[in-house]
């Protein structure tokens, strides 16, 4: 328990090691697309953790490195093919970042400094908790970005999850007299939003040293 | 589109660093020495543009006719990695000073999705292979420019009064905010 609570909060891998940015703020123009983003990750990442640790007596060192892509990359093939039957305009929507996933830096990081180490139940653990703690991440960053950008919550949309259950949930026109800004769903808002988060989280780090140092 | 406007696209307006988010990782962790992130951004540049020419065939010439293009993904990695590993023994036996400045990097780049990412966007928009080629290298150099004016500007910033709380990744990435605005502008 204490481990998956460590991976999402003081060892977040987004937040806090800065792994895996480039799904982090691409796909978070909406709240939707983040935490199906995130989950595709926690899949993987699951899914190689368990493999590695299985292998990780028998592979030898010296071709470690592509037996794991390997491995990564077969289950983001995985993933894609269930994407692109489930939820068609959701893949389409995730486009290169989907396969991009392989060469995500945080699965990697967990594949050479977890699996390949600890047992299967351990490599689990650290799975979910990694995984948890960057689809939270990727849902905090999606939900600012699209409530001041787009002034909505898609929670459900019609389009993407829906479709698996049934209903559609978008919360829309939240602030009504306010007028989104519409460079946060843009590029540029991205990089905005995870300095001021980052910024944010140092903030309260430095305040609470100095606070323990009194 | 024209081979100009194909470069045009891929070095400023869908720039890979800044609209597409590749790269990051190299570009917020290597970009604090000018130089590093020079070598950095060549050796880039050297794999992306050979990776996607042999992307470019097997995925035109072995996946697409037997129908298997979901393969791409792993086909992909297994060439950069591939390649990256000859490039790696090559450099080393033709010159050592290159192989002293790239060398360190060139591992580092089988992970780099600016590689990957460029490799899918090829294949996504369907160039043909001279397009491809100039695709590739557009690209490539936007990286190279972008993270070498990035390092750049964090070097001076090293010497200046920043907050406290924005030490370190908050202004960078502040200042990759600024980069990306105009970049934005292009469009």
């Amino acid at each position: 328990m204490k481990r998956i609570w460590n991976n999402i909060t003081k060892e977040n891998s987004v937040f806090v090691l800065l792994l895996g940015l480039c799904p982090a703020l691409a796909v978070t123009t909406t709240f939707e697309k983040s935490y199906v983003m995130g989950l595709c990750v926690l899949c993987v990442l699951l899914g190689s953790n368990i493999i590695i640790s299985l292998i990780r007596k028998i592979v030898p060192e010296l071709v470690k490195i592509p037996v794991f892509i390997l491995i990564i990359g077969t289950f983001v093939t995985l993933v894609e093919i269930v994407l692109k039957n489930e939820l068609p305009e959701l893949y389409g929507v995730l486009n290169i970042y989907l396969p991009l996933i392989t060469v995500n830096c945080i699965i990697f990081g967990r594949a050479l400094e977890v699996a390949s180490k600890e047992n299967v139940g351990v490599s689990i653990l650290d799975a979910i908790g990694t995984g948890l703690g960057f689809t939270f991440a990727l849902m905090i960053l999606g939900f600012t970005r699209e409530l001041l950008g787009n002034n909505s919550i898609t929670i459900m949309s019609s389009e993407g999850i829906a479709k698996l259950t049934g209903s559609s949930l978008a919360l829309k026109n939240i602030f009504p007299n306010f007028i989104p800004i519409n460079m946060m769903i843009k590029p540029a808002g991205a990089f905005l939003t995870l300095a001021l988060l980052l910024a944010l989280i140092n903030f309260i780090r430095i305040r609470r040293k100095k606070h323990v140092a009194h | 589109m024209s081979l100009i406007s194909i470069f045009i696209v891929g070095f400023l307006t869908e720039n890979i660093v800044l609209t597409k988010f590749l790269g990051l990782c190299s570009f917020l962790g290597t970009s604090n020495k000018r130089k590093n992130s020079f070598w950095m951004g060549l050796a880039v540049i050297f794999v992306t543009v050979i990776s996607s020419i042999f992307s470019y065939l097997i995925y035109n010439y072995i996946l697409v006719p037997y129908k298997a293009t979901y393969l791409r993904t792993l086909m992909f990695i297994l060439i950069i990695a591939c390649l990256v590993k000859i490039v790696e023994i090559f450099i080393k036996k033709v010159s050592k000073t290159l192989y002293k400045n790239l060398g360190i990097y060139l591992p580092l780049i089988t992970t780099n999705c600016a590689v990957l990412g460029t490799v899918l966007v090829v294949i996504n928009n369907n160039y043909n292979f001279l397009e491809t080629l100039v695709f590739a290298f557009a690209s490539s150099l936007g990286y190279l420019v972008v993270i070498y004016v990035l390092s750049t500007i964090r070097e001076k910033l090293n010497n200046s009064d920043v907050p406290e709380s924005f030490k370190g990744y908050p202004i960078a990435l502040i200042v990759a905010t600024i980069m990306a605005i105009l970049f934005g502008r292009f469009i």
